[in-house]
């Protein structure tokens, strides 16, 4: 059991990396539009938030370094610094040095925390010499100059459920009262009788007339954690408009305390009779005291509404669930949907209409469950490319090299696991690209090419899959130097006829490299193999597309899901068995030729396509019919045809691993529980298309 | 670790291949089935028979008649699926195996069972944990983990034989 302690440092832990994620997309994106101050309240905001929560969970190495690296961006937001590739180069190893310090292995590491010192060192020399004086470089927002004390009125109104979330008001409150002098007036009318109260809920809110020489952003500050689980205003009273009549009334004696004229207890017995001013209306039975309260706190709803509409609509747009609770719904759904396929077959059996109707309509709805149940799984892209950004900029500094990474389609959505075992394939297509593909600027433009390189990762989705490209506008593969490689390695006997396809296919050979020179970054012909070993993990495919002098782009194709597919059960020699109805193209028939042979190429409208018999192939023998139905798949972008015995139909197909002890056996994906309980054996097409064709070629 | 447990219960199950009768450690038996349909895969070898569905599992089911060189187990009314639980190099696995019949949870103090004979066993020596006895009768008791260790090894050695084979034949 993890006590309450550890459950939040692992919220910390995952929030702080979260956001660590933000910073430096945020850093990105100011390295390309520097002045803009929204971007750097964003960075500002997240790198408080790291060290204000590092802080109450114990990570106080962490909480010390964020604080020295944000007194820096401090600065910069209020115009003391600019913003220069130094500074971003010192924040992005900032965000690193962060990002290791929450790893638990490498708490109390001597050697990091002299990084962190050697890090702040640059920082520190960077603020110098473009900085002011440190001190009097308090913040200093152009509309409020320091040292002015300032009436502000606050209104602070949590939400309900700002307990919940693990937050005080009071500690908030504290913290706002630290600030100067303070007055609070506290709400209370919602809060409901002792025998419904919920203890949970927060009802009341405040209002606070403070007295600071704070900043209004400091104040905002104060807020930064609950930003989304409390309303909060301030106003700004000592210009004394655009406020009610009571508003006015506290100004006026706050600014006499100012001046010196009454102490601040002459202050608070002014506000109490002001507040009696305000009793007096109810007095005068014109209005209950609740009432007025109501009525100001309707007002400034009124005011707000619009403003709180869009806030909730966006807060409640997203919730956070672990991980495991979500393969676990998806596990359920999957046996939901074996036990409706058995109950459709038992009710096709029976014939009863009756029934029949109910399981019709049992199996639409299980079929958009397991549609949305998938879709919770699905997560944009976005994420991931925004990653692959900061890799782009080190590797192209590091290789000289001027690059720009284009990316589109980051909404496109993907199943989570997807995501994250696809991270890799994609680090090394774009390694490739940045090492191998664009050339260094002096040979570009001696091409007549501009300079700076271009590479463009792209998402979409095409049909019930997801297409993911890299390009680059680099040299583009050069065939004479892979078929020279590949001879060389003997991959290929000298003088074989191969289509460009095939000869650019040959790089996802082990061992296959095409570069002069091994650099860090590739070079030493791991990678490309790598890369088409995970993406056929994840049943997807990859193809080539290189145009010499023009670049190349390498497109990769992935399911949605790995949990559930739409599966095209067929029979062969008494068993059934799956094909990932994806791939299927048609459906068409082979007759044996007039010799009684079995044919071994089917003509698809003038197209030929070799098939590829499963009995044959799974050695089941007995007799196939005289005419096979045959499954037209595409693999690899070829056709290829699977004789079977019977077509029995489409089924939705939940896959199940088939374990440790068939992890040899290649030519199948998983196995899948049939309608009758039962189990049919998912074919991973390819690998049996490969297989054979490497038999074919042991005949030969 | 499971020995450890086990010589505490000192409970066997007893189940019969052939006329022998075997026993397995209580502690690694799930439960019992009765035969079920098994879909074969391919290309595989004999002694692993394929897989069932489990309450949505697959699990592979392990023909012990096979392993051990004793014929195929035939389908009868009294044949049953052990499932078990072992240890497959630190990985906990779950596996069927066939038995002709299941007979009984039958306890034997450890003072009872001695180390396997050197010679005269049906099966290979060091699948036994050791000899235990119903009256007259010997009881085999398996070293679960070891049978099933060596079927992964035993099975991948065999598929590529078989591959190999046919590729020369054709």
């Amino acid at each position: 059991m993890m006590s309450q302690d550890d459950v939040h440092r692992l919220a910390y832990l995952e929030e702080a990396k979260e956001l660590l994620a933000d910073l430096e997309a945020s850093l990105l994106e100011l390295e390309r539009s520097p002045d803009d101050a929204d971007l750097l309240h964003k960075i500002f905001r997240a790198m408080h938030t790291i060290k204000g929560s590092g802080a109450m969970f114990g990570f106080d190495d962490i909480a010390a370094f964020t604080h020295d690296v944000e007194t820096i961006f401090d600065k910069v937001r209020n115009g003391l610094l600019g913003v220069s590739r130094e500074l971003l180069d010192l924040s992005f190893h900032a965000c690193d040095h962060i990002r290791a310090l929450l790893e638990p292995d490498n708490a109390g590491d001597a050697g990091l925390a002299a990084a962190g010192l050697t890090l702040l060192e640059g920082f520190r020399r960077y603020a110098g010499e473009d900085a002011a004086p440190t001190d009097v470089a308090m913040p200093a927002p152009q509309e409020e100059s320091p040292g002015v004390a300032r009436i502000y009125r606050l209104r602070i109104r949590p939400q309900g459920d700002i307990l919940v979330t693990g937050n005080n008001p009071l500690h908030l409150l504290e913290d706002v009262c630290s600030l100067g002098e303070c007055r609070m007036f506290v709400h209370v009318e919602a809060v409901s009788p002792l025998d419904d109260l919920d203890p949970e809920a927060c009802l009341v809110w405040w209002d606070c007339v403070l007295r600071s020489s704070a900043s209004r952003q400091e104040l905002a500050d104060v807020f930064v954690f609950v930003e989304d689980e409390c309303d909060l205003t301030i106003d700004l009273l000592d210009d004394g408009c655009a406020m009610d009549g009571e508003g006015v009334h506290k100004l006026l004696g706050q600014i006499l305390v100012e001046r010196g004229d009454i102490t601040p207890a002459d202050l608070e017995n002014a506000l109490s009779a002001q507040k009696r001013l305000g009793d007096i209306l109810s007095d005068k039975g014109l209005v209950q005291p609740s009432q007025v309260a109501s009525a100001l706190a309707e007002q400034s709803a009124v005011r707000d509404l619009g403003q709180k509409q869009a806030d909730r609509q966006e807060k409640a747009s997203s919730i956070r669930v672990a991980a495991d609770k979500l393969d676990f719904l998806v596990d359920l759904v999957g046996e939901l949907v074996i036990v409706q396929a058995q109950i459709r077959q038992a009710v096709d059996e029976s014939g009863d209409p009756h029934l029949r109707g109910l399981a019709e309509h049992l199996e639409r709805l299980s079929e958009s469950l397991r549609d949305s149940t998938l879709s919770i799984r699905m997560l944009p892209i976005g994420a991931t490319f925004a990653k692959f950004r900061r890799l782009v900029r080190d590797l192209s500094t590091e290789l000289g090299k001027d690059i720009e990474l284009v990316t589109s389609g980051e909404e496109t959505e993907l199943d989570k696991t997807v995501i994250e075992r696809l991270s890799d394939p994609l680090v090394h297509l774009l390694r490739n690209s940045i090492d191998h593909g664009i050339e260094s600027p002096a040979e570009r433009q001696a091409v007549g090419k501009p300079a700076a390189g271009r590479i463009s990762l792209a998402a979409a989705h095409v049909g019930g899959e997801v297409c993911i490209t890299v390009g680059d506008d680099g040299g583009g593969l050069d065939p004479a130097a892979i078929r020279a490689k590949a001879e060389q390695r003997g991959l290929l006997s000298p003088g074989a006829d191969l289509t460009l396809k095939e000869l650019y296919h040959l790089i996802f050979q082990p061992g296959f490299s095409t570069a002069k020179a091994v650099t860090s970054v590739s070079g030493r012909g791991v990678g490309m193999d790598v890369v088409k070993r995970a993406i056929d993990a994840l049943r997807g495919s990859v193809e080539i597309d290189s145009e010499r002098g023009q670049g190349t782009s390498i497109t990769v194709r992935l399911p949605l899901t790995l949990a559930i597919i739409d599966g095209l059960q067929v029979q062969a020699g008494g068993e059934y068995y799956v094909v990932p109805l994806g791939l299927v193209e048609e459906c068409v028939e082979l007759a044996r030729g007039e010799d009684g042979q079995r044919r071994r190429i089917v003509n698809l409208r003038g197209e030929v396509a070799p098939v590829l018999s499963l009995r044959e192939a799974f050695g089941l023998g007995g007799q196939p019919p005289s005419i096979e139905p045959i499954v037209v798949a595409r693999v690899d972008g070829e056709r290829i045809g699977i004789a079977v015995d019977r077509v029995v139909g489409e089924h939705q197909t939940v896959i199940k691993t088939l374990g440790r002890l068939y992890r040899d056996v290649d030519a199948f994906s998983g196995a899948t529980i049939r309608g009758d309980g039962s189990m049919a054996l998912i074919i991973d097409v390819a690998a049996l298309v490969r297989r054979e064709a490497l038999f074919e070629a042991g005949r030969t | 670790m499971a020995e450890a447990v086990s010589s505490n219960d000192n409970q066997y199950l007893t189940f019969t291949l052939e006329r022998e009768l075997f026993a397995l450690d209580i502690a690694s038996v799930r439960e019992v089935l009765e035969l079920v349909n098994i879909t074969r895969v391919p290309r595989t070898p004999e002694a692993i028979r394929g897989v069932i569905n489990l309450r949505g599992r697959a699990v592979p089911v392990v023909d012990l008649k096979q392993k051990f060189g004793m014929g195929s187990t035939a389908s009868t009314v009294n044949t049953c699926i052990i499932i078990v639980e072992v240890d497959i190099e630190g990985e906990p696995t779950v596996l069927g195996a066939l038995a002709d019949s299941v007979q009984e949870v039958y306890e034997m103090e450890s003072s009872q069972i001695e180390p396997p004979p050197r010679m005269g066993t049906p099966i290979r020596a060091d699948y036994i944990r050791g000899m235990g006895k119903s009256g007259e009768q010997f009881i085999i008791i398996l070293d679960i983990n070891k049978v099933f260790s060596s079927m992964e090894l035993a099975g991948l050695a065999q598929a590529l034989g078989e591959a190999g084979a046919e590729a020369g034949e054709a």
